[in-house]
C-alpha cells in the first residue's frame, strides 16, 4: 500500500464535456468508506495564503501563494492505494479532475530509502 | 528473462545484473558441461538464485524479506515468460512516465538495446539518456506504478499508449531514412505485441501500417536523394511486406484507418477515390488536414488540391508551403511555385527534405 497526496487545483482550461459532474460529497463518502481516503480538506483561498521562507537566518513571511495567476491549489486529499493506477482512478472520479486538475504525489516517509 | 526477474524482485537494476551474471556463467560453463536441456530455465534459475543471494544480504529491510518469501513460491515456465513480456511493455509505456522515457525504457528493457545505442538513436548524449532511464525506473518504484497488464477497463486507453510508443519509434526510423534499424526494431516489437495479443485489430493495424510504409524504404532514397511516391521505382518496393501488410488491414480504429490509407498507396492502382473518406475518419489537426487536402488533389486534380489547402485553418505545419508548391508546379504556375519552395526551405526539418526542395526549386526556376 502506498500513501499518496492529491493536490486539487484550479486551472485555466476546464473540461467542456456537458455530462453532469460527479458529486463531491459522494466522492468523499465513498472513498472514506472504502478506506482509500484517509484525510484531506478544502483550503482557504489563495489571497489568504501565506508564504514562509528562511534565508540567511531571517524569516521571510509574504502574503499570497507561490503560484501566480489562474492556477492554484484549492484542496488536498490523502489516499492509501495499492498502486498509482488506483490513485489515478480515484483522482479521475473527483469533480475537480474535470473543472481543474489534480496532482498526485506518492508520500516519501522519512525512513524510506529511495536511492 | 529480465522481465520475469523484474516481476519476482520488483527491482530493475537487480534483475539486469543477475541476468548478466547468469549469461556470464553460461558462457563459462556450457562449453565444458554441455548446453542444458532447457537453457532458458537454467539461466532463469541461476539468475533467480543470484538475486536471492543479493536480497538475503540486504535482508535487514522488511520489504525485501517479503520479496524472498514470494520468490520461493513462484515457478518459472514459458507461459509466464510471455505474460511477463506483456507486463513489461505496458509498464514501460505507463502514462505517468514522460513520453521520451517510455520510448527509451521500452528500447532498453523490451528490445534489449544498450544505453549508448539508444542515445545515438535519438541523438542525445549518453549521460542524458542514462539519466532518463534511471529517472524512469525510479519513478516506477517511487510512485507505485504497478508492474502488470492493465485490467480490462483500462486496456483500450493503455494499449493506445503502447502503440503510440511503438509508432513513435517507427517514425524515428522512417523520417531519417538512414535509421532503418529503428524502424525494424519497431516492427519487431509490434510483432511481439501481436503475438501476445493476436486478436487486437489495432495492433494488426499498426503492424500493417509499419510494413506498408517500410516496404518502400529502398525506393524512397536513391543515391542519397529523396524520391517522391509517384516517381519511385516499383521494382524496389518489397512485395512480401506489402502482401503481409495488406493482409492485416481491416475495418477498425485509428491505426487500421492509417493502414488503409497506406494500403491505397501500396496497391498503386491509381484509385484514390476512397482516400478522402479515410482521412475524414482520422479527425482534425494540421497534419491530418494537410494530408487530406493533398488526398483531394490526388483524387480530383491539383486545382482542387490547392483550393483545399487554401481552405485550411492557419497553422505552422512546416509542410504546408511544400504541398502548395507541388500543386502550383503541376499547374505550371512556376513563379508562384518557386516562392512556395523558398518558403518551405525556410522551415524544412531534415537534410533529405532540404535537398529535395532545393532540387524542385532549381527545376521551377530553370
Amino acid at each position: 500500500m502506498t500513501r499518496y497526496i492529491m493536490f486539487v487545483c484550479v486551472d485555466g482550461d476546464p473540461d467542456t464535456d456537458p455530462a453532469p459532474e460527479p458529486d463531491i460529497e459522494k466522492w468523499v463518502a465513498d472513498n472514506d468508506a472504502s478506506g482509500k481516503r484517509v484525510g484531506g480538506d478544502r483550503l482557504t483561498e489563495p489571497q489568504d495564503a501565506t508564504m514562509v521562507r528562511l534565508r540567511d537566518g531571517k524569516t521571510l513571511v509574504t502574503d499570497g501563494p507561490f503560484t501566480e495567476g489562474k492556477e492554484f491549489i484549492v484542496g488536498f486529499d490523502l489516499l492509501e492505494c495499492d498502486s498509482m493506477d488506483e490513485a489515478i482512478a480515484i483522482a479521475a472520479s473527483h469533480p475537480m479532475a474535470r473543472r481543474g486538475r489534480i496532482e498526485i504525489r506518492a508520500s516519501w516517509p522519512l525512513e524510506l530509502d529511495l536511492s | 528473462m529480465v522481465s520475469t526477474l523484474i516481476r519476482i524482485t520488483g527491482d530493475w537494476s537487480l534483475a539486469e545484473d543477475c541476468t548478466a551474471d547468469a549469461f556470464e556463467k553460461a558462457i563459462a560453463r556450457w562449453p565444458n558441461d554441455g548446453v542444458p536441456d532447457n537453457p532458458g530455465a537454467w539461466l532463469t534459475t541461476v539468475a533467480k538464485n543470484k538475486a536471492l543471494d543479493k536480497l538475503r544480504r540486504a535482508a535487514n529491510e522488511a520489504r525485501k524479506l517479503e520479496q524472498i518469501a514470494i520468490m520461493n513460491e513462484l515457478e518459472v515456465d514459458d507461459v509466464e515468460l510471455t505474460d511477463d513480456r506483456l507486463r513489461l511493455i505496458f509498464t514501460c509505456c505507463h502514462p505517468a512516465l514522460p513520453l521520451e522515457a517510455r520510448v527509451a525504457l521500452t528500447l532498453r528493457t523490451v528490445a534489449g538495446l544498450t544505453t549508448p545505442e539508444i542515445a545515438s538513436a535519438f541523438l542525445v548524449p549518453e549521460p542524458t539518456m542514462a539519466q532518463r532511464l534511471v529517472r524512469a525506473q525510479k519513478k516506477i518504484k517511487n510512485a507505485g506504478i504497478p508492474y502488470r497488464v492493465p485490467p480490462i477497463e483500462l486496456l483500450p486507453e493503455r494499449l493506445g499508449g503502447v502503440l503510440a510508443v511503438l509508432y513513435l519509434l517507427f517514425n524515428a526510423g522512417y523520417t531519417a531514412v538512414s535509421r532503418v534499424d529503428l524502424a525494424e526494431e519497431a516492427i519487431r516489437l509490434t510483432r511481439v505485441l501481436l503475438q501476445l495479443m493476436p486478436a487486437e485489430s489495432e495492433v494488426q493495424g499498426l503492424l500493417a501500417l509499419e510494413l506498408l510504409q517500410h516496404s518502400r524504404r529502398r525506393a524512397r532514397l536513391v543515391d542519397g536523394e529523396l524520391v517522391p511516391l509517384e516517381e519511385q521505382d516499383r521494382g524496389l518496393w518489397d512485395s512480401s511486406l506489402i502482401e503481409e501488410g495488406l493482409s492485416l488491414v481491416r475495418a477498425g480504429g485509428r491505426y487500421q484507418t492509417q493502414a488503409a490509407i497506406a494500403a491505397v498507396h501500396a496497391r498503386d492502382d491509381g484509385d484514390y477515390s476512397g482516400l478522402v473518406a479515410l482521412y475524414d475518419r482520422l479527425g482534425d489537426g494540421p497534419v491530418i488536414a494537410l494530408n487530406r487536402a493533398v488526398a483531394i488533389g490526388m483524387a480530383h486534380g491539383p486545382e482542387a488540391g490547392l483550393a483545399a489547402i487554401a481552405a485550411l485553418p492557419a497553422s505552422d505545419y512546416y509542410l504546408v508551403p511544400a504541398a502548395r508548391a507541388d500543386f502550383l508546379r503541376r499547374l505550371g504556375r512556376l513563379d508562384e511555385a518557386a516562392e512556395q519552395y523558398r518558403r518551405a526551405l525556410e522551415v524544412v526539418k531534415t537534410d533529405d527534405e532540404r535537398r529535395y526542395l532545393e532540387r524542385r526549386l532549381a527545376e521551377v526556376e530553370a
